[in-house]
């Protein structure tokens, strides 16, 4: 394993934005995220792989992931 | 100084000189009678100028082109008739509510529908006042002469320059397709209007800023990245349900106009002092009216005619003020009464309307006879 | 839905900042939850960065929909007009305006039912302007009626029984009428659409880019699909093929699905500089 993928990426949630369609949640390829209530949040971090599909598929400029 | 050109030309052609002369850059039409000669005028020789013509596949889509031409900076002008005018009414409104300085030549026939594409009308005057849904300001000039549509043409490019506002030009088939001799103006001669640009940093532009009578307005791709929507906006150009902006917005289109009719009021009279019997008249009709009030006065009649070559707004000032020792206003149109309503509004006299939908202009014995009644 | 073969290696290690183009306190958009517009809206940013243009000489159009709200987000030149009429708005910008880049946003009924006229006139004249088709099959603006690309049998709130018209292939139709570009994307395939209207952005002509996209409120909720997620697993991801595959796929996995991808480019005289051409023959004269 590469030091960068080691490294722990940062998920930032507009939860203002968010308007609760779960596109990211259901599309995500591991599992990073959930829906917790009417917004989408963060379950396993750890799983992420940076792919930012959720950013590129989020309707409402709500989630992007960074380093 | 050089001799002035003269030329024998049709109303139509003189039309399309005078968008020329006024600055005209872009022309957006379809073919229609009666008006198709100003198209066709203007394909040969806007490039030749460096100006555009394009022939769209509709009215509709001739209006919107103009409007869109209009906000990158080029003076624009469609022409139609009739059912091509009915077809331009929401662009027209798109216009008036976004503030799009643009001309749109109604050169009138016999209707409804499709009607009498070769005869003269003037039944189009009410729908240019309320064709268009909601509220709305109108300015309409009606010349009635070959050389006066010339002139009309440049002036209605001024106003809408001025105004930030479409204007129309009504005639109808009678002078748009009659030949008549015309003095083509002289560059610097006729007085020629640019609209006014903004002079702010883009970053503080409001195109539809309320602080102005008349907001400046910038061309498309100019640094000033603006918002136009024909929803009800707030002053940033912006999409707005606020109630109090809503009516504020459309009181303010409606106020530029309201506030500088005396600026933007044309008529002219003819032995109105003192007359007993007027008539009341705008474009080809108002040619019969003049003969008419001429022949009257030689038989002794007291006769006066008051010509608009403003329509809308309409001139309630002249009228009233020509009425004032009046027994009579006579009212010819080619139509079945439309501004006879206005006139009757506005006079204590008694008013009379001759009308004319038969496709024949209404001659001076006609008019003679109505006016010669109240003598 | 979520495969582990769909996990590829991380490409991008900062995120993209779409706030260079979006005008400043317009979000949240109006879209509903799910919508794909938003979706497309963010490809589309992407392909401009990539494309080089300048805030300046975009000039974007639209007409009346969910879609044609798009003008009112970005920092363009941007024009808002009226129903099925953005395309002759933009021909007057361009043709008056040449050195711009006009880019209609148009919906499948903006662009195709009452603008459908405009649409086949603007690709026969090969006007350099990309247009975008958000296609998601429905009215949503006024509430879920059916459009020229609802599918025959689906519900609306104006074909209840099932809708017995027949759609329009919006692709077909600009490729007949003499668009030099087309394609057709998804909001779903995020990258390739991407890449698809970079291209369109890149080419001298008329574009039309369809963009299949999802309304789950309206299209959604009367064909009883349940989620977003699900209408773009089914219409936007298994109800298409791309055509760099088409030829490699049995009959039977092509058969009733839409070709993604670019569908048509060819080189043809654009109009303006035709237009150019005419004003330099006869000027003077």
């Amino acid at each position: 394993m590469t030091e960068a993928a080691k490294k722990l990426p940062r998920i930032v949630i507009q939860e203002k934005l968010c308007k609760g369609c779960s596109i990211c949640v259901d599309f995500c390829p591991t599992n990073v995220l959930e829906m917790r209530g009417p917004v989408v949040a963060v379950k396993n971090l750890e799983a992420c792989t940076r792919c930012q599909l959720c950013d590129l598929r989020c309707p409402d400029f709500a989630i992007q992931v960074f380093d | 100084m050089a001799e002035k050109k003269k030329l024998f030309m049709q109303g139509n052609e003189a039309c399309a000189e005078g968008a020329l002369y006024a600055g005209c850059r872009f022309y957006a039409g379809y073919p229609i009678t009666p008006s198709t000669e100003i198209a066709e005028y203007l394909s040969r020789t806007l490039p030749r100028v460096g100006g555009k013509f394009i022939q769209m596949e509709d009215e509709i889509a001739s209006i919107s082109a103009i409007a869109g031409a209009s906000l990158a900076g080029l003076k624009s002008m469609t022409a139609t008739s009739g059912p091509g005018f009915s077809l331009k009414q929401e662009g027209l409104g798109y216009a008036c509510m976004a503030e799009i300085p643009c001309v749109i030549v109604d050169v009138m026939r016999g209707g409804p529908s499709t009607g009498y594409p070769t005869g003269p009308s003037q039944s189009d005057v009410m729908q240019a006042k309320w064709g268009t849904h909601g509220d709305h300001p109108v300015i309409a000039v009606t010349p009635a002469y070959v050389q006066e549509i010339l002139h009309e043409t440049v002036r209605a490019f001024n106003l809408s320059e001025k105004y930030r506002t479409p204007v129309l030009i009504l005639f109808d088939e009678i002078v748009g397709h009659m030949r008549e001799p015309v003095m083509l103006p002289e560059e610097g001669e006729l007085e020629v209007i640019d609209r006014e640009k903004p002079t702010c940093p883009p970053e503080e532009y409001l195109p539809y800023d309320a602080g102005y009578e008349i907001p400046p307005l910038a061309a498309f791709g100019e640094g000033y990245r603006f918002h136009v929507t024909g929803l009800n906006h707030k002053d940033d150009g912006f999409p707005t349900n606020d109630p109090e902006m809503i009516q504020e917005g459309i009181k303010r289109i409606i106020r530029k106009i309201d506030n500088n009719k005396e600026d933007i009021w044309k008529n002219e009279e003819h032995y109105i002092d003192g007359a007993e019997v007027v008539v009341f008249a705008y474009g080809s009709t108002a040619r019969s009216a003049k003969y008419a009030v001429r022949e009257l006065r030689k038989k002794g009649v007291k006769a006066g005619l008051l010509r608009a070559l403003t329509l809308w707004p309409f001139p309630d000032e002249a009228l009233k003020d020509a009425c004032q020792k009046a027994r009579a206003v006579v009212v010819p149109e080619l139509n079945l009464g439309q501004i006879v309503y206005e006139v009757e509004r506005l006079v204590d006299c008694h008013v009379e309307g001759i009308y004319r939908v038969d496709g024949e202009p209404i001659n001076p014995m006609q008019i003679m006879e109505a006016m010669e009644k109240y003598s | 839905m979520s495969t582990a073969a769909a996990v590829k290696k991380p490409k991008i290690s900062v995120p993209f900042d779409y706030s260079k183009y979006l005008r400043k306190g317009k979000l949240p958009h109006i879209w509903c939850p799910g919508c794909g517009h938003g979706i497309v809206l963010k490809s589309l940013l992407r392909a401009i960065e990539k494309s080089g243009l300048s805030k300046d000489d975009i000039c974007m159009v639209s007409g009346i929909g969910c879609s044609s709200r798009t003008p009112g987000y970005v920092d363009f030149n941007t024009l808002h007009t009226l129903h099925g009429r953005a395309l002759s708005y933009a021909t007057g910008v361009k043709l008056a305006k040449p050195e711009m880049k006009v880019i209609v946003v148009t919906g499948d009924g903006d662009a195709l039912a009452i603008g459908g006229n405009h649409f086949i006139h603007t690709c026969r004249r090969n006007i350099d302007m990309t247009i975008l088709v958000y296609s998601n099959a429905i009215y949503g603006m006024t509430g879920g009626q059916f459009s020229p690309t609802t599918p025959s049998g689906s519900y609306s709130t104006t074909s209840r029984y099932g809708n017995i018209e027949p759609v329009f292939d919006c692709c077909e139709l600009a490729k007949a009428s003499g668009a030099t570009f087309v394609a057709r994307g998804t909001a779903y395939h995020v990258q390739e659409l991407e890449r698809i209207i970079l291209e369109s952005l890149k080419h001298k002509g008329t574009s039309v880019v369809e963009i299949l996209d999802s309304c789950p409120v309206y299209y959604g909720r009367l064909n009883k699909m349940k989620s977003a997620s699900q209408m773009m697993e089914l219409i936007e991801k298994n109800g298409t093929v791309s055509v760099k595959q088409v030829d490699k796929l049995p009959p039977e996995k092509v058969q009733g699905k839409l070709l993604r991808g670019i569908l048509h480019k060819e080189d043809r005289p654009e109009y303006c500089e035709e237009y150019q051409k005419l004003i330099d023959r006869v000027s003077g004269k």
